[in-house]
């Protein structure tokens, strides 16, 4: 298997501080890998750095996409090659419609003059749609404006099914999700998963590796990763938390960027 | 620039008014608002300096020719119309109305459109009792010159319990800048009937200066339904003075949807007055504003009745070097218990040299009652524009989606496909 993502050495940070201190990783394709870690341990800021959102300042590293450097490229461009980011707080958008937004991002990878007809675009909408269970009317409602959080986190598998990217980040997709709401944006991922297209999916909890079975996990602490293993390791973390993991490996504080 | 002051009198409004024939009573009061003009002051709209505007310009009286179908109608406004002709429809072109077309049945069943110089004479009684009774003819100049001046026109009276499904639609248009254009537009729904209205107001004058002095007046009766779109697209050198009132007996309901997209200087002021108890006022304002453009855009609501509820919203985009000074006035009486008002002004400022200004205000005479405000001045929400570029769309697409999103609460409802297109086709010529 070729590795399909690659993470090297990458440095982030927010505001003047560094959060991300020489951040590596490196996924085949294929690969579902999880990263769990507490609370502030920048987990959201690798995933924010990797899609390039303004706040974060790379100041060191690469992150490799099929082996094309995505930090050399503009948001949207890192995009269009393949990366899409499931966010812990999708954005609210008053007056453009879900559908009217997905129709763009769409069109967007198809070029000019090669745009989607409504009617397909509409039919396939739909039925991905049905397959997440969510109510036809979302396709009409401005983007994730009074969504629930639950709504919202579906809303963003939806966008990840229709724009079927090759390397998927989630970013506690599961957090606001009822169980079956969570079986149900499992089976959507589980429904994505090929030997073309990898995950990188990070949570806090154990439950959702239950349906979507990991080939790795990595626990990160202190904006790297400190530890590594297969699907048992997060089943050791549900178990018994993270102390067990501080005291092996000495560390006392485990966030990062509390000055 | 000369003042109006020395130019406008009681003499020159009852030449007007006895040159065009108008009725006795007409006359007497054409004459009392003329003299109201000579020395009544302008309004002071907050931060805006409308003293130098050209107001001077009263134009003289050049009534449009009369045409006997709406095909004849100038390709600009046909293309207004819905696709399906037949509906009810009454166009001002320059001083005067020039086609007016109401269905059969309509008439039969005693709903009346015609313009109000005729109702002045078929309507009396009715035009009598509600002309400028909202709006004043001395609460300033301009609503004085308005009163003295109003021609043309458009008087629509609902009968009680008539529900008219089609909107009635009145297109106000000027091609000649030398002409009196001061349209009024009288709306008489009676106690529990509904309707819609859908008004268009525009030039064919090129960069030559006018004025439209125009003022709307809305009277809901008990239990009315009253939804009033209008769309301004005025040229460069229009000025838009627009006065809108309606008045809302118990239960009735208005809704204003306007858009305020002229390239020339506006002063708007739309206020709804909730007199009945459990009255409802909702109002969505959208702009744009370009150039050099001046505007002065005021919603206001009124709370006398119990249980009332009142909704604002004021969205501008502003442009270049567009000024825009947005005034919210939410006043609930002593004794409006329960009553319920609520604005938000919002502007997207898309150039440092544009300037907006949001003044929220609060008069609140009782206690028992609900009110909140929501102003803000900013740009393109660099989050949102993140997100949307997160799936692929460009910086510019994201922007553009973004910006006629925060438009489309008021693009979107407007009643009339046709009208809603010619938004749209406006809205991409200002956005660029
Ligand atoms: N906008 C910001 N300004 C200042 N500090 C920030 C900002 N965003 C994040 N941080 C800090 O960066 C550190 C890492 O945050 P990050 O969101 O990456 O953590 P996380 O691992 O995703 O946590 P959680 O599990 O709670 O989602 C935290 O200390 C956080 O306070
Ligand atoms: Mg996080």
């Amino acid at each position: 298997m070729s590795n399909l993502f690659e993470i090297k050495g990458l440095k982030s940070e927010i505001e003047g501080k560094e959060i991300l201190k020489g951040f590596d990783l490196t996924i085949k394709a294929g690969e579902v890998h999880a990263i769990m870690g507490p609370n502030g341990t920048g987990k959201s800021t690798l995933a924010s750095s990797i899609m390039g959102h303004p706040k974060y300042e790379v100041t060191d590293g690469q992150v490799l996409l099929n082996g094309e450097d995505v930090l050399e490229m503009g948001v949207d461009e890192r995009a269009l090659a393949g990366l899409f980011l499931a966010m812990q707080y999708p954005s609210e958008i008053t007056g453009v419609t879900n559908a009217d937004f997905l129709r763009s991002a769409i069109n967007a990878r198809r070029g000019e003059g090669n745009e989607i007809s409504l009617i397909k675009f509409v039919r396939q909408m739909e039925a991905k749609m049905k397959e997440l269970e969510m109510n036809p009317e979302f396709m009409h409602r401005y983007l994730n404006e009074g969504f629930s959080g639950g709504e919202k986190k579906r809303n963003e598998i939806l966008q990840m099914m229709l724009l079927e990217p090759k390397l998927v980040i989630l970013d506690e997709i599961d957090s606001g999700l009822d169980i079956d709401a969570l079986k149900i944006v499992a089976a959507g991922v589980n429904a994505m998963r090929s030997e073309e297209r990898s995950f990188l999916i990070i949570t806090h909890y154990q439950r959702l590796l239950n349906y979507i079975k990991p080939d790795h996990v990595h626990v990160m602490m202190q904006g790297r990763i400190v530890k590594s293993g297969g699907p048992e390791l997060a089943e050791r973390l549900e178990a018994e938390g993270y102390e067990w993991v501080k005291e092996e490996l000495g560390i006392v504080d485990e966030t990062v960027g509390q000055a | 620039m000369s003042t109006p002051t020395a130019s406008f009198g009681r003499d020159a409004a009852s030449s007007i008014a006895r040159s065009k024939n108008e009725p006795a009573w007409l006359v007497a009061w054409r004459e009392n608002a003329g003299e109201l003009a000579s020395r009544l002051e302008l309004p002071k709209p907050e931060k805006t300096p409308i003293q130098r505007w050209p107001l001077d310009l009263y134009g003289t009286d050049r009534p449009g020719a009369k045409i006997d179908s709406a095909s004849q109608l100038p390709e600009a406004l046909t293309k207004l119309l819905p696709a399906e002709a037949g509906g009810a429809l009454i166009v001002q072109h320059n001083s005067s109305v020039v086609y007016t077309h109401l269905s059969d049945e309509l008439k039969a069943k005693g709903v009346v459109l015609a313009s109000l110089e005729e109702a002045a004479r078929s309507h009396e009684e009715l035009v009598r009792k509600h002309l400028m009774t909202a709006y004043a003819p001395d609460e300033h100049k301009l609503a004085a010159l308005h009163a003295a001046l109003w021609n043309g026109g458009v008087f629509l009276y609902v009968p009680r319990g008539v529900e008219i499904e089609e909107p009635v639609q009145a297109l106000l248009f000027a091609d000649d800048a030398e002409a009196t254009f001061v349209p009024h537009v009288l709306i008489v729904a009676e106690a529990n009937s509904r309707v819609t209205v859908v008004e268009n107001a525009s030039t064919a004058v090129g960069d030559a200066a006018l004025v439209l002095n125009g003022a709307v007046e809305v009277f809901a009766k008990a239990g009315s339904q009253v939804r009033y779109a209008a769309v301004h697209s005025l040229e460069k050198g229009a000025v838009d003075v627009s006065y809108r009132r309606a008045v809302l007996e118990q239960d009735a309901r208005i809704e204003w949807i306007v858009g305020e997209l002229q390239d020339g200087n506006i002063l708007s002021d739309t206020k709804t007055i909730l007199k009945g108890n459990g009255s409802t006022s909702d109002a969505k304002i959208i702009t744009v504003g370009t150039g050099k453009q001046r505007m002065s855009l005021t919603t206001g609501a009124v709370h006398f009745g119990l249980s009332t509820e009142s909704d604002m919203i004021t969205r501008a985009v502003m442009k270049e070097e567009g000024t825009a000074v947005i005034n919210g006035v939410t006043k609930i009486e002593k004794g409006a218990t329960r009553a319920n008002g609520q604005q938000t002004e919002k502007v997207l400022m898309l150039s440092p040299k544009a300037r907006g200004d949001a003044n929220p205000i609060l008069l609140i005479d009782e206690d028992d009652v609900k009110a909140g405000h929501a102003a803000s001045v900013g740009q393109v929400n660099a989050e949102q524009v993140h997100y949307l570029m997160s799936r692929g769309i460009s910086k510019t697409e994201a922007e553009r989606l973004i910006i006629y999103g925060f438009l489309d609460p008021v693009v979107s409802e407007i009643p009339l496909e046709s009208v809603r297109e010619q938004l749209q086709r406006i809205l991409e010529r200002k956005l660029g």
